[in-house]
């Protein structure tokens, strides 16, 4: 490669709102259900049905607004946005085109360069089409109007981030800001956050952009990044060569790493936007923003430095505990109850960072509850338990969400702190191994740890380890100067 | 029978004071039904079952106190765009041909519960879009006070079913005088009421914007009556409105001494016939007699309303339109794949007007015509919304003709719709501003067609309206509509033949209980 070249990206994000009703009817939102077993007339398109405005969906993006530093529109309007498709029951999307809810904002991101600042061109609400089903047995395909209907936002940004590593900042840091609103979970599997990444190459230097293309079924991050790299070097490849980038919309396959042409410009659909006469404008007079913004939660960065202030944590400590909000809130609520934020959050950090390892989990599906974690953590204050019985007990936290002082109690898992039953344990089994104790006294110090080891399993791992330390240690000593003796 | 020439409020009150029942009334409409339809066709669909089993239970009602209101038993026809509950809704459409609404319309479900009677729901122009029910894909419908004249629409069943004494009233929807103009043309009230008061709940959208439902009936008062239980604010539409002003028939009466009248000078141009006009200004001389100050103004833009509206009202019906597509409901032909199947749905499922209209709306929303035409007719919306706001400072109504002509006859208006759109150029203007408009019967044209007079008023100013049209028809009584007798039934079949039969439909319209998907 010959020249340099800079890549120009804009992104546009679906975030899919956490209200409890669909945006223009009753319906609920859940995930999951049989099909078209949460619809109505609305949601359906059925002929003479009205939408009505869900209040939820508007302090949402408002709050989204606020957070993103966005002008509000205090008169804002929807626009129907014309097109046919079976998923799309009245064959018009309810969208906003000429006066979204929010305009010119911006995020700040950190990146290994440095910080940087990315605008937010604007916000608007839509609600989301259904789903199609092929059925391959019976050759048709059927549609599950579940999702019709369901509130989305979509955040489009400006054409200011210059590589993957920055749309992925970008996108942590969009994330992060609405899931401390408790605007929406943005989980990118389930596809409550989607995003469409907009790129363009040009030469290093040059002050106008290039053709850009759009880039569709992004379903996570390492895909976005991949799709970003991959058709960084299509561009290229292309300009080297000579030939022209198509305005387009190309669909990203994450398995085969290559992106298809999907419709280019000049068979782009004209929508036919127009206000949608269904829906009267939107207004949001100023005591509605002040309110929204009276009630906003404690966004990330502040959380961040208020654990390294207030709890005396390190900052990376403190950036992993806020790196979602149900870890955040998880440590705060056990915090609280409990009193130890140092100990509650090395039970994050190492045991469960851990097991959501191990169990391919996110720390967005953490389900046990603070009082369980916080229950654990006074039995091992107290020396009720060891610490090699908590964290056996706390797997199962992890999992079940048990009561560990009932499951201490029926499992009989109370530490061991009689001397004489330590004593007669260990007893057993410096008689069992009459050839560890010999290395012992030959000066092998390690054959210690195999007999201690062995008390306390024979206990059944109850026993104060300190205490078996300390009983196998004398009486080894003992035993030697006996011998002398 | 006797009680077929009653008014709606009239039947109502002898069917509390127990000189007969809802049943007998319902009986007595179901009879004449049977007499006129095989001329009139007003009606799509009748269930005569169903009819008499909401007698008989309105009636109990009625006995144990449940249902005190002044309509309560008095049968209703309802035009077929707005939704009944497990009954065949289909906006005289094929693609709706088979389509039963598991909700009901909101207006339909306060008339019933103030105790309505439901006859059946009428014949109109094709999802609203026509001006003489001729659009229709179930026939056309007859003109009860001349056979070989349309009713007007595209509420033309509704009136039809009302002049020809087969309901006591009717619910019309009215988006550019669709009730208005029918009205006019066969004797009888009509109203459309201020955008907003009535919900829109389950009335198939033609164009959203100004789409209006409100009462047909033979009276003032009817209408009155009719409008205080179908007004009010529904959660369901975000355009409706929640306003404490629907006491319509406690004005019935008050003196109209002072009440200021403006003509606008320009509904008295080229177009008009002149016997309509004469018996319009007769009408105002009539009004100046109760005690109306009634003065000639210029309201302009009088000639801008039409354009404005047909871009405004198909660009709308374009996107209200586009679900019929025969993936979830109704008419669905078969094709290859799905765009295929999407064509050949729509092209056999929709008539000639809609299509005009559909594409007309296409056009003037897509990109690179959208502001030169769509945002144009919305600014020039505007404009005539502040030539009404401009005359309601000096007037509190205005008065002019409904229509241009009396009725024309069957078959004469569909060969040039730009003539027939023309034909809505006094009643678009209530549309477009979203005033309430009301049409009085002001005569009868020397070939013995009615004429109607039409006041509007400004918004939520229905009471003005009513007050005005109420001293006005006690004034000068109108005839009611010569009754349909067996004989003429019979006479009317050959010319029947005529009209029907073009190819584009008539399924049955008495659909016995069986065939009829029920719900749970």
């Amino acid at each position: 490669m010959s020249r340099q070249y800079e890549t120009v990206i804009g992104l546009e994000v679906h975030i899919e709102l956490a209200t409890r009703t669909k945006i223009f009817c009753g319906c609920s939102t859940a995930f999951g259900g049989a099909p078209n077993s949460h619809t109505c007339p609305v949601c359906t398109g059925m002929p003479g049905s009205l939408p009505v405005l869900n209040r939820r969906v508007v302090e949402h993006a408002v709050a989204v607004g606020l957070a993103t530093n966005c002008r509000i529109t205090q008169y804002c309007k929807f626009d129907r946005k014309n097109y046919f498709y079976p998923d799309n029951p009245q064959n018009y999307q309810i969208s906003q085109l000429y006066l979204p809810i929010c305009r010119d904002g911006w995020i700040e991101i950190g990146t290994a360069a440095g910080r940087r600042v990315v605008g937010i061109h604007e916000i608007h609400m839509e609600e989301d089409a259904g789903k199609l089903i092929h059925d391959e047995w019976e050759d048709c395909t059927l549609v599950d109007f579940n999702r019709s209907g369901v509130p989305l936002i979509e955040v489009v940004s400006e054409p200011d981030m210059r590589s993957a590593e920055e749309v992925i900042a970008f996108l942590e840091k969009l994330r992060l800001i609405v899931q401390y609103l408790g605007a929406s979970d943005c989980k990118l599997q389930e596809g409550s956050m989607r995003a469409d990444v907009n790129l363009s190459v040009r030469e290093m230097g040059s002050g106008t952009f290039g053709t850009r293309t759009e880039m569709k079924n992004l379903n996570s991050f390492k895909a976005v990044t991949r799709a970003i790299e991959g058709e960084r070097r299509r561009q290229i490849e292309l300009l080297e060569e000579g030939r022209p980038v198509i305005q387009e919309t190309r669909r990203w396959d994450d398995n085969k790493e290559y992106s298809y042409a999907m419709r280019s410009k000049e068979d782009a659909r004209d929508y036919r936007y127009f206000p949608d006469p269904d829906l009267p404008p939107v207004v949001i007079d100023d005591a509605w923003i002040e309110a929204i913004r009276a009630r906003q939660p404690e966004l990330h960065e502040a959380k961040l430095a208020r654990y390294q202030a207030e709890f005396g944590l390190p900052a990376y400590d403190a950036g992993i505990l806020t790196s979602d909000k149900r870890l955040a809130d998880l440590f705060e609520a056990t915090t609280a109850l409990c009193g130890r934020p140092k100990r509650v959050s090395n039970w994050l950090m190492v045991e469960t960072m851990r097991l959501l390892r191990e169990h391919e989990r996110g720390a967005d599906q953490l389900d046990f509850s603070p009082e369980n974690l916080a229950k654990l953590i006074g039995l091992q204050e107290r020396g009720v338990v060891n610490g090699t019985v908590a964290k056996r007990i706390f797997e199962i936290i992890f999992t079940e969400d048990i009561d560990p002082e009932a499951y201490v109690r029926e499992h009989g898992l109370e530490t061991v702190g009689d001397e004489g039953a330590i004593r007669r344990a260990v007893e057993a089994v410096m008689g069992a191994n009459p050839q560890s104790v010999a290395d012992y006294h030959g000066g092998k110090k390690k054959a210690m740890g195999f007999l201690v080891g062995q008390a306390m399993r024979a206990m059944g791992g109850r026993a104060d380890p300190g205490a078996v330390n300390r009983i196998v240690r004398q009486m080894l000593e003992g035993d030697a100067s006996g011998d002398l003796g | 029978m006797e009680c077929l020439r009653w008014t709606a409020l009239e039947l109502g009150r002898r069917i509390r004071a127990g000189e007969l029942t809802a049943v007998e009334a319902a009986q007595a409409a179901l009879r004449q039904i049977d007499v006129c339809e095989p001329v009139l066709n007003s009606f799509i669909t009748i269930d005569p079952e169903r009819v008499l089993e909401q007698a008989r239970a309105v009636q109990r009602g009625i006995e144990e106190g449940r249902f005190g209101g002044a309509l309560s038993g008095a049968p209703v026809a309802i035009k077929d765009n707005l939704c009944t509950r497990g009954q065949r809704t289909t906006c005289a459409s094929r693609i709706l041909g088979d389509f039963t609404p598991a909700y009901e319309a909101e207006a339909v479900a306060r008339l019933r519960r103030a105790g309505a009677v439901i006859l059946g729901k009428t014949n109109m122009d094709e999802f609203a879009m026509g001006s003489t029910t001729e659009t229709s894909a179930f026939g056309a419908t007859r003109n009860p006070w001349s056979l070989g004249r349309v009713p007007g629409g595209s509420s033309g069943g509704s009136c039809s079913a009302v002049a020809g004494g087969e309901a006591f009233y009717a619910l019309g929807s009215d988006t550019g005088g669709s009730i208005r103009q029918p009205a006019s043309f066969c004797g009888l009230v009509g109203l459309k009421p201020t955008y907003g008061r009535v919900s829109r709940y389950g009335l198939v959208a033609y164009a959203s914007s100004m789409d209006q439902v409100g009462p047909i009936a033979r009276s003032v008062a009817d209408c009155a009556a009719v409008l205080e239980v179908i007004a009010g604010h529904d959660p369901r539409d975000s355009t409706s409105l929640a306003r404490g002003d629907t006491d319509f028939t406690a004005v019935l009466g008050r003196d109209i001494k002072g009440m200021r009248i403006g003509i606008p000078r320009g509904y008295f141009g080229e177009g008009l016939d002149a016997e309509v006009g004469a018996a319009v200004r007769a009408a105002a001389q009539g009004l100046a007699a109760c005690g109306a100050v009634v003065e000639e103004f210029e309201l302009g833009l009088t000639a801008y309303a039409v354009p404005t509206y047909y871009t405004i009202a198909s660009a709308e019906a374009s996107s209200n339109l586009a679900r019929f597509d025969g993936v979830k409901y109704g008419y669905r032909a078969s094709g290859e794949g799905l765009h295929d199947m999407y064509k050949r749905t729509r092209s056999q499922g929709f008539g000639p007007e809609v299509k005009r209209r559909i594409m007309l709306g296409s056009f003037v929303l897509s990109s690179g015509y959208y502001d030169a035409y769509y945002l144009k007719a919305l600014r020039t919306k505007a404009r005539i919304k502040q030539a009404f706001d401009a005359a309601f400072v000096r007037y509190d109504l205005l008065l002019g003709p409904t229509a241009p002509t009396t009725a024309p006859a069957l078959g004469e208006s569909l060969g040039d719709p730009l003539r027939m759109y023309l034909g809505d150029i006094y009643t678009i203007g209530a549309n477009l501003a979203g005033l309430p408009a009301i049409s009085v019967p002001c005569g009868l044209d020397s070939g013995g067609l009615p004429i109607g007079l039409q006041l509007t008023a400004d918004c939520f100013q229905e009471k003005k309206l009513l007050a005005a049209a109420y001293a006005y028809e006690q004034s000068r009584p109108f005839p009611l509509c010569p009754m349909l007798t067996a004989e003429a039934g019979a006479g009317g079949e050959a010319a029947d033949a005529e009209t029907r039969g073009q190819g584009t439909a008539c399924e049955r319209k008495y659909i016995c209980p069986e065939q009829m998907r029920r719900e749970g």
